[in-house]
């Protein structure tokens, strides 16, 4: 989240799309209901589901599942059509009138650069026109044809309301009501927040769903303020925490990136990190990355990261892909896989197509599973009857059950989706002999350790010099490893101001990434989390709940990542004289007297640059202010276009119906042999989307006796004309198909799920919850991933989850579920 | 000292991450009609956060039984913690039930293994399973390790093992892990952000 929960209540406006915060946020979602109660802020939702956020919406439009772009591109549309965009906003903070390369195009859905054969673009085109000064080109009168301002303009004019109506099934009138509330919040003194999860994230084209948002915020002058923000809410209680430890295929801690094979040479691989400002006094942070990586290194390496050796840079593996789980499983599939190791992740049922999964893990030599919970991923080899159904004796993987603790049995810092590390502490010792998943990892990292000492073997050096400096070296304590990752200096760090002043001295802990030093006198595992154990103690763990300004802000409660900065691109609630478009919700502001930034948040800015000096508020891009014009960072193209779901009800995409390179994301990665395994909707005629249960939690919460009582059965929810047409009635056992299997559960006839009109044919909608499986204390039942399609996003391959297509009957008895 | 059940948190969620009511010295007066003391008056307090969600809710955590040797601590009560600026003392469908998941019966206690072709686990000591497990690494290591690609670049990886984190687990441990995984030369690796 760009913003945090709490901050929901300054809003005046929230859109709910892409996700159902009442039912998978409760406790987040009240702060709409504060915001509605005590402000009269107004709710929009947007979802093929009337769900529980729309129950308590001022406004419901239904949409078909996976045409989000085309319904954004709309707003857009409606946005610059009817002139209702934040102007000062606009003109300041974008690269509006930046100009663009004349090569780059885009005809009839497809952007310059395309190999249909790789399926991928060139992105040589997809750039600015630069000056002999080394800057971007602009056009401040936004008159150029090349300019962002009118390319965008041309792009979206085609996104018109009829259009939507026919992609979306959202009636016209619908949409327009939508488009003329969020156009309300163009004024200064207004603004909406924008609330979206995984019903984004869980499509082909999901980061450019998201994109799409962002930029209708943008237009608005929503971003950085209080009470907007584009909010992603997160599905785990550490997902945010994990991914900015980078414990991704391609990063590393603090979204700092793995290094490819081609990358030979450790300079060219800073310099290309560390970009120059594209505009004349840019800050563009990330010219840091240096002090970041050296620091990093100096946490893993130690003594053995030294200037000769480029820091350990040929310890770090490089990569010849991205091995993000859908290529894993595919190269498991293909035998290319050994051992695999699941630490509190059961990807049987949380990856998509299980036969292709199943398979693939009967291929491995050695599984180790570690987890609280018993998963169906730890006996994929076991026969659990019809949601189960193989031969162990045929599978010959050797499989390791280790028993961890719970969040209860620990202490430890978590980061919720509002960046805040928020420490708990441990409150009873794990049950029988389970331990703590560090005490795990530690047991097998030094055995591994101790046999390549003793034997050496490939490589050893990265294994023999990791940094392991516990008290207890079998029990690495968490405040050992929280000091690491915020780090400490080495050697005295100085100010480069004055060389004589000591901001730090060796050994003690670092208040803030502005400490870190490439030299090699820090260390510190995640830059960004640097500072979260100062010399002051642990900030994680700090309870001050006050809110000394009234907007919800609570500085002192917890640490919030980068720097206990509560909104991010908050410079960007001012105007370009510093002061706060919205004075009644201040969250900065120039003071010059001071001759510096205060307010009621840390200033996400150069704290003593003044407004007259010209910095824009983006300031960790080069640019210096935010992009419509994605340049080459989009796998797809610079501006998100409207293609299908990779199964799609459609034959074609309606914005392009005479070319099928458009029909899905045309930069979309699907394996050999995977094309086959897509349903056409001539065989499978219904639109699938799958979510969850508020008395849920993925496949955790059916071991937990209270929640299997309050939901104990496996459903799925249709519509009543799709019941009638079926001749299926509520409480009748069905069978849901897919190309790649079925599940069998009990249907919910409901007028949640409408019928929709799309390009003149009715389209219904099929939602199924994820929750079963067969193991816990609920009723055993089919893994929903049994039915979803193996692709993902282009840019994340985040797998297609949210629109896939599934044929649906009724089962005379719930004995013929295998037949 | 008169000390009301509100009054009482409060004194609970000072200084310290766990504080034990008695040792401290508070607990509520004795009632005239009382029949046995409160539970809670003998629990001891701990911080806590929801670990389902990414709301982040606090919660209380009231336990038996901690800090005397020989003595299994045990969870019998968890409620929202109403200091938490988030949720301000309100948990949800899951939150309100986590205290099943402490006790759940299919949560795992012992180590266990089974063995090719085998119908059934068995268990195994840790000791066991960390050097049966770091000695199938090691072989898998060994014979598949990359050090130079075909194009003669350095590239130090080990690409026929992968690894998914938790993206329930600290942060510490998240740490540890990305530690590990990437000097053992580790690409497969992935947590759930990815789904």
């Amino acid at each position: 989240m760009t913003n945090h929960w709490v901050d929901i209540k300054n809003t005046d406006l929230v859109l709910i799309m892409g996700g159902n915060a009442a039912e998978a946020h409760p406790c987040g979602f009240k702060w709409v209901t504060e915001a509605k109660a005590h402000r009269k802020a107004r709710l929009i939702v947007v979802d093929p589901r009337f769900t529980r956020s729309a129950a308590v919406a001022d406004y419901y439009a239904p949409i078909r599942a996976g045409s989000d772009i085309a319904f954004l591109g709309g707003l857009i549309n409606y946005l610059l059509s009817n002139d209702k965009i934040h102007h000062q906003y606009v003109r300041d903070y974008t690269d509006m009138s930046y100009l663009v390369k004349d090569e780059f195009t885009f005809t009839d859905g497809i952007f310059s650069g395309y190999d249909p054969d790789k399926r991928k673009y060139d992105k040589a085109t997809w750039g600015y026109q630069m000056g002999e000064d080394g800057y971007v080109k602009t056009d401040p009168s936004l008159q150029d044809p090349r300019c962002v301002y009118q390319l965008l303009k041309a792009h979206y004019a085609r996104y018109t309301p009829e259009l939507v109506e026919r992609i979306c099934g959202t009636p016209q009138d619908a949409f327009l009501k939508v488009a003329g509330m969020i156009a309300e919040t163009a004024a200064p003194d207004r603004t909406m927040t924008v609330m979206y999860a995984l019903g984004w994230t869980q499509h082909s084209q999901g980061s450019q769903m998201i994109r799409t948002g962002a930029m209708v915020q943008l237009l608005l002058g929503n971003i950085g303020v209080a009470g907007g923000g584009m909010n992603a809410l997160r599905g785990h209680s550490n997902i945010q925490g994990l991914t900015d430890l980078g414990l991704l295929s391609n990063l590393l801690p603090g979204y700092m990136t793995l290094p490819g094979e081609a990358e030979k040479d450790f300079q060219a691989y800073l310099t290309k990190r560390s970009p120059k400002p594209l505009r004349p006094g840019q800050l563009s942070y990330w010219q840091n990355y240096p002090k970041f990586f050296v620091s990093t290194m100096k946490a893993w390496y130690g003594d053995a990261a030294t200037p000769e050796n480029n820091w350990c840079y040929d310890w770090l593996p490089k990569l010849d892909k991205t091995h993000d789980i859908l290529q894993v499983f595919e190269d498991m599939n293909n035998g290319k896989m050994n051992g695999y190791f699941c630490q509190g992740f059961n990807p049987l049922a949380s990856a998509p197509c299980k036969i292709k999964l199943s398979g693939a893990l009967a291929k491995l030599k050695y599984l180790v599973v570690i987890d609280p919970l018993a998963t169906e991923t730890s006996e994929f080899w076991q026969n659990h009857g019809e949601f189960n159904d193989v031969d162990p004796t045929q599978i010959q993987t050797e499989v390791f059950r280790l028993p961890s603790s719970c969040f209860a049995e620990e202490d430890g810092s978590l980061v919720n989706s509002t960046r805040w590390l928020q420490w708990h502490w441990k409150g009873a010792e794990p049950p029988g002999e389970a331990l703590n998943d560090q005490e795990i990892i530690a047991g097998i990292f030094l055995k591994l350790k101790a046999m390549y000492k003793k034997d050496g073997g490939a490589f050893p050096d990265p294994v023999l010099n990791l940094t392991w400096k516990h008290k207890q070296p079998t029990h690495p304590a968490p405040e050992e490893l929280a000091k690491e990752f915020s780090g400490r200096a080495l050697k005295d760090v100085t100010d480069p101001k004055d060389p004589a002043k000591v901001l730090v001295k060796a050994g003690e802990q670092l208040n803030g990434f502005a400490e870190l030093r490439d030299d090699g006198s820090t260390a510190c595992g995640c830059w960004i989390f640097a500072g979260a154990w100062s010399e002051k103690g642990n900030l994680m763990a700090r309870r001050d709940n006050a809110d000394p300004y009234g907007i919800g802000q609570n500085l002192n409660w917890s640490y919030a990542w980068p720097a206990n900065r509560r909104v991010l691109y908050n410079r960007a609630s001012c105007d370009a004289d510093g002061a706060p478009f919205d004075p009644s919700r201040k969250l900065v502001g120039w003071d010059a007297a001071a001759g510096k930034w205060t307010g009621s948040d840390i200033p996400d800015f150069k704290a003593d640059s003044a407004p007259a000096d010209g910095m824009g508020p983006f300031i960790m891009n080069p640019e210096g202010v935010a992009r419509f014009f994605a340049r080459d960072m989009m796998a797809e193209g610079p501006f998100p276009e409207h293609y299908e779901p990779m199964e799609s009800p459609l034959a074609n995409n309606p914005m392009h119906p005479d070319n099928p390179l458009a029909r899905a994301n045309p930069a979309a990665r699907v394996f050999k042999g995977d094309w086959e395994s897509f349903g056409s909707p001539a065989e499978f005629p219904y639109v699938a989307t799958t979510y969850r249960l508020t008395e849920h939690f993925h496949t955790w919460s059916k071991h937990v006796r209270l929640n299997a009582i309050v939901q104990p059965e496996q459903f799925v929810e249709i519509g009543e004309e799709l019941a009638a047409a079926k001749g299926i009635t509520a409480g009748d056992h069905v069978r849901v198909r897919s190309k790649r299997g079925f599940i069998v559960a009990v249907a919910v006839v409901t007028k949640r799920l409408k019928t929709l009109t799309i390009d003149g044919r009715s389209v219904h909608t099929v939602g199924i919850p994820i929750h079963w499986g067969f193991k816990g204390v609920a009723r055993n039942g089919y893994i929903t991933n049994t039915l979803t399609p193996f692709v993902g996003d282009a840019n994340t391959q985040t797998p297609e989850f949210k629109a896939f297509l599934v044929d649906i009957e009724k089962l005379p008895t719930r004995l013929q579920a295998k037949a | 000292m008169q000390v009301t059940r509100r009054t009482f948190l409060k004194v609970c969620a000072t200084g310290v991450g766990t504080s034990s009511l008695t040792l401290l010295g508070f607990a509520p007066d004795t009632a005239l009609a009382e029949m046995r003391s409160f539970k809670l008056a003998r629990a001891t307090e701990t911080r806590n956060t929801c670990p389902y969600c990414s709301v982040g809710c606090g919660i209380l955590m009231y336990g038996l039984g901690a800090g005397a040797k020989n003595v299994q601590g045990r969870i019998f009560h968890i409620e929202g913690d109403p200091d938490h600026p988030v949720n301000r003392g309100t948990l949800c469908p899951k939150g309100a039930g986590l205290l099943d998941f402490i006790h759940s019966d299919t949560r795992l206690t012992q180590p266990e293994y089974r063995a090719p072709g085998s119908r059934e686990w068995q268990p195994i000591a840790w000791d066991d399973a960390f050097t049966r497990i770091a000695a199938l690494m090691k072989a898998d290591r060994d014979a598949n390790f990359e050090a130079v690609n075909q194009d003669g670049s350095t590239v130090n990886r080990w690409n026929s093992t992968g690894f998914l984190a938790a993206s329930a687990s600290s942060n510490e441990t998240g740490y540890l892990t990305h530690k590990v995984v990437r000097s053992l030369g580790m690409l497969a690796f992935d947590n759930q952000a990815r789904v």
